[in-house]
């Protein structure tokens, strides 16, 4: 009884045990060195896998980072802190990364513009923007077929009631997918700290605008002359900021007659003029 | 008569609908006071405009300059004064610079034309009448035809086919060039082979016009190396690879083209605008088009000045008995529905109808219920439920697994389609899809190799 019992005992015991050590000695003679750099850099990563980086997932990048292949501050959804974090794994100081936020540069919804045809079709912007630049009588404009809510890893973009995408400042982390699926490229990243924004993408004439938005540009450019810093410039009949000069003063957005340059006047802080 | 007519696998066979205008001569349209003309009716490169505004020109000169090899030059529809140079929308959903042309209407024809003989001329000779007098494929298209006759070296070519088919419900203008002008295709045809040095050619008709069949029965009797064939009548006979396959037993390969395998197809109204280049010397500057659909007055097969308004296309027939719930430029199945009149016919318009509120209705998508009719409708084989589902869910890598590039957007799918899925539109975005990431690919290689390089 004991005997048939021991036997399959230590005879199976006595076989794990030599492939056992066969492989612990097979593990330590043919280790591949790991960089211990790149577990250090994949923990200090977000964790998001969002792809925005352009490498598969954050593994993906951290393999990179350390290799060389890609910078500290590769990692747009971290921002500075990932970087410094990166940085000092990898013995790099960081640069100090301003913090953007993806924002839809058009306010046309349904009671604002109007439609130059009744679209019927797949709920998908691409779709759309191949029959006559889409359905929208501003060809630049937002179409509010959710393409952009569909890729963003975040949850931080939705069309909203009237059909307009408005991106959700606090989720946003800028990862940039959205602005690449928009094929209107009506989404655009802007710094963080930025409180004023010309939300308005049309290049058409002021006449043309006009006849299809009430909240376009229309180019009068009394922006562009009421601006104390110089910080507003034309560009293809639309106005531009310049994030560098701009003070957040909201001088700008005041004075806009169509309101297509926004600011949230809620914080305003008096500026010295 | 046909016993043994020849066809391809799949298809699908909807209500021709083509009674409306089958029997109606062709007219000419009005000249319209105003044309506009745009610089982009072909595939390929815009052209440049020759001339300004305030510049007197005449009928059939050359205002559109094309840059690069695959595109095609065009030509003023009237005689008259250059008004403006604006950006106008076109039939097919694009945006591109026209000229507008005030029209003064004498019609005085420009001397540089140069015409002759297809017997006198070389085939060299032929060809660039056809490349200056601007002809691109009339099958809806819009491929410029010189670079169709230009085979690259090495490729051989052993037999033209002209394609009568004309499988979309409606439109019949093809249908009545055969009847009409029946000598004109022949010697575009004469023409089109003498240029690649082919002795074989056919024309192919689908058997529900059997009096075009017999028409140019009649005009071919005496070539011998001209044959006119009769196909069964189903949609999308008249694709290029379908045609191709039910006249020789030919497949074009995936990503080929039909050169690949030593055919050349044209359309009908090519050729007849091959003959009127190559014997008038007059560039192409007008357009057999059907307006038809049962909200249309008097339905009928009009020549048209190309930059003509639809507005005024509309207007000559009559104008409409109601309010048209849908305006469709070229077939029912294929064609683009328009948002506005005011646009010009073009080199590819083949037809403009106006669909009444009972024509135009459509049902709502549903779920699919995979009962697999697309995939037995589809002439190229390929599985569309699937395709459409992974392109719904933005899988395009998958979609581009399941050769989605390979299909030929004749909706046969989503005629088929019990549930009224929305097939051919997500395929189309899924073949936008593929283009533009291989797109992207190819800029990024070569960026790396450059930095390489560096």
């Amino acid at each position: 009884m004991l005997q048939q019992l021991l036997l399959p005992v230590l005879s199976l015991g006595g076989l794990s045990f030599l492939f056992g050590a066969g492989l612990s000695l097979a593990s330590k003679k043919f280790e591949v060195a790991k960089d211990s750099r790149i577990d250090a850099v994949r923990e200090a990563l977000p964790g998001a896998n969002c792809g925005a980086c352009g490498y598969p997932g954050c593994d993906g990048l951290a393999a990179a980072i350390v290799e060389g292949r890609a910078p500290i501050s590769a990692c747009t959804v971290g921002g500075s802190p990932v970087a410094a974090k990166v940085g000092s794994i990898m013995g790099v100081e960081a640069e100090v990364m301003q913090k953007m936020v993806a924002r839809v540069l058009c306010q046309g919804d349904c009671d604002q513009a109007i439609d130059k045809y009744r679209y019927r079709g797949i709920a998908n912007c691409v779709a759309a923007s191949m029959l006559a630049d889409g359905q929208k009588g501003c060809s630049y404009g937002c179409l509010g077929l959710g393409t952009c809510e569909r890729v963003c890893p975040f949850d931080a973009i939705h069309v909203n009631q009237k059909g307009i995408a408005v991106v959700d400042k606090e989720k946003c982390t800028a990862c940039n997918k959205c602005v690449v699926a928009c094929p209107k490229n009506v989404i655009e990243l802007i710094p963080t700290s930025s409180e004023v924004q010309v939300t308005c993408n049309s290049r058409d004439k002021g006449k043309d605008v006009k006849a299809y938005c009430k909240v376009g540009c229309i180019g009068c450019r009394i922006c562009v002359k009421a601006c104390p810093f110089d910080a507003m410039s034309f560009n293809h009949n639309l106005a531009k900021i310049d994030y560098e000069k701009c003070t957040n003063c909201r001088v700008c957005a005041e004075k806009c007659p169509t309101h297509a340059i926004y600011a949230d006047f809620s914080e305003k802080i008096e500026q010295p003029v | 008569m046909f016993s043994k007519l020849q066809s391809f696998a799949g298809g699908i066979y909807p209500p021709h609908r083509k009674h409306l205008t089958e029997n109606r001569k062709i007219e000419i349209c009005k000249a319209p006071d105003v044309v506009t003309i745009p610089l982009q009716q072909h595939i390929g490169a815009p052209c440049e405009a020759l001339v300004k505004k305030g510049d007197q020109v005449k009928l059939g000169q050359k205002i559109g300059q094309p840059l690069g090899f695959v595109s095609a030059p065009v030509h003023s529809s009237v005689s008259g004064v250059v008004q403006s140079i604006e950006m106008v929308d076109l039939p097919n959903g694009s945006r591109c610079s026209a000229i507008v042309i005030q029209n003064d209407g004498k019609d005085t024809p420009d001397e540089s034309l140069r015409h002759g003989n297809v017997e006198d001329l070389s085939g060299e000779e032929l060809k660039n009448i056809v490349m200056e007098a601007g002809i691109v494929g009339m099958g809806g298209a819009c491929f410029p035809t010189h670079v169709k006759l230009s085979p690259p070296e090495g490729k051989k070519i052993d037999l033209i086919i002209l394609n009568g088919a004309e499988c979309e419900p409606y439109l019949t203008s093809d249908h009545r060039l055969m009847l009409e002008y029946p000598d004109d295709i022949i010697y575009g045809m004469k023409t089109i082979m003498k240029i690649l040095g082919v002795s074989q050619g056919c024309i192919g008709i689908e058997d529900n016009k059997p009096d075009a069949i017999e028409t140019m029965k009649a005009a071919a009797k005496n070539e011998k190396n001209i044959k006119v064939i009769g196909l069964r009548t189903k949609y999308p006979q008249g694709a290029e690879k379908q045609l191709i396959y039910a006249i020789t037993g030919r497949q074009v390969p995936s990503g080929g083209l039909p050169i690949d395998i030593g055919v050349e197809v044209n359309n009908v109204g090519t050729a007849v605008a091959i003959a009127r280049a190559v014997r008038t010397g007059l560039p192409l500057y007008q357009k057999m088009v059907t307006v038809s659909g049962e909200a249309v007055k008097e339905p009928k097969n009009l020549l048209v000045r190309l930059g003509t308004s639809f507005r005024e296309v509309i207007d000559c027939c009559g104008g409409w008995t109601e309010e048209p719930a849908k305006v469709i430029c070229g077939g029912p199945i294929m064609g683009t529905a328009q948002h506005t009149l005011d646009i010009p016919v073009t080199k590819g318009t083949s037809g403009i109808l106006l669909f009444s509120e009972k024509e135009a209705a459509q049902s709502d998508p549903s779920n699919c219920i995979r009962c697999a009719r697309c995939i037995s409708v589809c002439p190229i084989h390929l599985l569309p439920l699937n395709i459409s589902a992974q392109s719904l869910r933005g899988n395009y890598d998958e979609t581009e697994k399941l050769h989605a590039l390979d299909c030929i957007e004749c909706g046969s799918c989503s005629f088929i389609c019990p549930a009224s899925r929305p097939l051919l539109q997500s395929i189309l975005v899924a073949k936008k899809e593929i283009i533009a990431s291989r797109k992207q690919k190819a800029q990024a290689n070569k960026q790396a190799e450059n930095s390489d390089n560096r």
